[in-house]
């Protein structure tokens, strides 16, 4: 029988969601004249839906005739989510003045858009988890294209578009053939119908084959990696900074439920093709991140091949992996953070810093802000004593702890092959001479929220035993 | 008898689907596709499922279609170029389609896809579905109701253009002064002015 649900369960969406559409009233009848209403008003949102997801942690449970779940996962996640959008939205608003772009809408975008990674983050269901994906996506195209004047903008957001478009097709059909097989979409359901079925589950494995291409193509590994340089290049930069870290949690999430906590048992058949998913993203995106010249397409392969490493943590099914693939992800929002935030502080009006010989001789003109460059760029390549270091250390160990020690070899020797690219920005910053002069014209709150954030990797490589545990509390 | 009515309405959908691809004239085509979306209607009325039948009616032919006919109509298409190679593809196309419907046949044959019986309890899976929607799949609906607020947002911030308005602002216009309109240029110097006589 039906049980009215649990409001208190969904009142951070529930907030989220009253906020979105008095900011888009706000926007809809002030246009950008009142733009610094609509920017407290996002962040007054983000901060307190954080708030209210702290406040309301510790009880937690199915609601919603098992739709929502509330556990400590989606507490987790959601609090870095709000978190993370915050230091996005402070990060690029000045971008966004300085380009002319429409700014109002964007703010209305990126709550809808945290909105549906909050409804992925706690989806129990197939149906929600695809609306939640859907709602987040939607919002991202239209973000990439709202640069309409731009050609490389708009073909940007076309490739986002029509294979993000292929890849939900692709899911929903995975997700009809498991509805198909188990008769139910809840992932509940669907675990306990894998666990009870008797004899060949090989049908099945049809089905995981789809969600697998799914989110390989959400996440961007390879072989469905094809629209991530293009679009990480073509989207203003600060549209690209809000497509590379949030959405990497919600998609973290959605990860976890599909495979780790409805398939389980499967995992002989998803663990294959996740492997090979992670081999051939480390090898691809390490390698041709060596040739690229400009710095939002390398670290468009940078982010191909962490996701090899996050999906390494993943395949090895264990509690302790996927806690290593959660502390992967959250340190890897941290640095895309930190790295495309120095692409958003350099960048001004009629000049983006996007290419790497745009960072020439940076530490003549700016010694802090290359010193931060310089921290980002080790932590990503993974040397002691950064986050960097720590999150690919506890993937790896999770690899070889179910004995998959060929993946962990590739893994450790691709990374020391992307270590070349990190280290030449590095190099370029320090030793070359200054090709274009380096002004800042950033206010003091966004100078000191990325000096905070790079700090945090370095603090986090020194002692990372609290996230840690934070990580592994959530998969008890 | 259902049997009699079940294969006259199944021809005429085959006839209409047919007659979608091969008729030359697009009015024509679209007005086939109405015919077949009527009568796969008319089917599922046969197998107790109204609503899915009412919303095909309601949402397809009432609204879909008349887009359709509009865009056909507006668009000036020239299909000859299209039909081209209709005779040229046929055989690979139905070598396709043939190879298509065996294996939905394999596959719809597993027994993990038997039918279940229909949960309608009182002949209406309308109310059913209705009471299910605003219950049990509440959250879901609401987020699909989210997801069509964004889609207008999104239409919206990708096509409308502020700056190519010119509205009258009367109150400027009255206000205007002369030295907004009418600048004195010395004409002793022409050289030096040239260019900027008057704005």
């Amino acid at each position: 029988m039906f049980q009215v649900p649990n409001m208190l369960f969904v009142l951070p969406e529930m907030v989220m969601l009253a906020m979105a559409c008095v900011i888009l009233l706000l926007v809809a009848f002030t246009g950008t004249r009142q733009i610094h209403w609509v920017i407290g008003l996002s962040q007054f949102t983000l901060f307190i839906t954080a708030l209210i997801v702290v406040w309301n942690m510790g009880e937690g449970g199915l609601t919603f005739s098992g739709t929502y779940i509330k556990d400590n996962l989606s507490d987790v996640l959601k609090v870095f989510v709000c978190v993370i959008n915050m230091l996005v939205l402070l990060y690029s608003s000045r971008y966004l003045k300085a380009r002319g772009l429409r700014q109002g809408e964007f703010y209305v975008l990126a709550v809808f858009s945290t909105l549906g990674m909050l409804i992925m983050v706690s989806a129990y269901h197939l149906l929600t988890l695809y609306l939640g994906l859907e709602l987040m996506s939607l919002c991202l195209y239209a973000m990439v294209a709202m640069q309409r004047d731009s050609a490389v903008a708009t073909e940007a957001a076309m490739k986002y578009f029509i294979l993000g478009s292929i890849a939900s097709g692709m899911l929903l059909y995975g997700m009809s053939i498991i509805y198909g097989i188990t008769g139910s979409l809840g992932i509940n359901d669907i675990a306990l119908a894998v666990a009870g079925s008797v004899g060949d589950d090989s049908i099945l494995s049809f089905g995981i084959v789809f969600l697998v291409i799914g989110i390989g193509f959400k996440y961007g590994a390879v072989p469905f990696h094809m629209w991530l340089p293009d679009v990480y290049h073509g989207a203003p930069t600060a549209m690209t900074l809000f497509i590379a870290a949030a959405p990497k949690v919600a998609a973290f999430a959605m990860l976890i439920r599909l495979l780790a906590e409805g398939l389980l048992d499967l995992q002989h058949y998803w663990q294959d093709m996740l492997i090979m998913l992670a081999l051939l993203s480390m090898i691809i995106g390490n390698i041709v991140a060596i040739a690229q010249s400009n710095l939002k397409r390398m670290l468009a392969y940078s982010t191909i091949s962490h996701v090899g490493f996050l999906l390494m943590g993943v395949l090895s099914g264990t509690d302790e992996g996927f806690a290593a693939s959660m502390f992967y992800t959250l340190i890897y929002a941290l640095m895309t953070l930190g790295a495309f935030g120095m692409i958003l502080l350099l960048s001004r009006q009629g000049f983006e810093a996007e290419n790497i010989d745009d960072f020439k001789g940076l530490s003549d003109s700016h010694p802090w802000f290359a010193l931060l460059m310089l921290i980002l760029m080790f932590s990503m390549a993974g040397i002691p004593p950064l986050a960097g270091f720590y999150a690919k250390l506890l993937v790896i160990k999770a690899a070889i702890d179910v004995d998959l020690l060929l993946v962990a070899l590739v893994a450790v020797v691709t990374s020391v092959i992307g270590a070349f690219y990190y280290l030449r920005v590095i190099k370029v910053m320090y030793f070359d001479k200054p090709l274009v002069t380096h002004r800042l014209d950033a206010g003091r709150p966004m100078q000191i929220a990325l000096s905070v954030n790079v700090l945090m990797i370095l603090l986090l490589g020194l002692f990372p035993g609290a996230l840690m545990q934070l990580c592994s509390f959530v998969f008890v | 008898m259902e049997q009699v009515i079940f294969y006259g309405f199944a021809a005429i959908l085959l006839f209409a689907a047919t007659m979608v691809i091969t008729v030359s004239n697009p009015v024509k085509a679209a007005l086939f596709l109405v015919l077949a979306f009527f009568t796969s209607a008319a089917i599922w009325l046969m197998l107790h499922a109204e609503f899915l039948a009412i919303s095909l009616v309601l949402v397809y032919v009432g609204a879909v279609l008349v887009l359709f006919l509009f865009v056909v109509m507006m668009l000036d298409i020239d299909l000859a170029p299209l039909k081209e190679g209709f005779t040229r593809y046929l055989p690979l196309g139905i070598l396709v389609a043939a190879l298509i419907v065996v294996e939905m046949i394999t596959v719809l044959n597993a027994p993990q896809f038997d039918v279940l019986p229909a949960a309608a309890e009182d002949g209406s899976n309308t109310r059913v579905l209705g009471r299910l929607l605003y219950t049990v799949y509440v959250y879901p609906f609401e987020i699909a109701s989210v997801i069509l607020t964004v889609a207008i947002v999104a239409a919206i911030t990708l096509t409308l253009r502020e700056h190519q308005r010119k509205l009258q602002d009367v109150g400027k216009q009255v206000a205007v002064r002369r030295e907004d309109r009418v600048r004195l240029v010395n004409l002793r110097e022409p050289k030096q002015d040239k260019g900027e006589e008057t704005s």
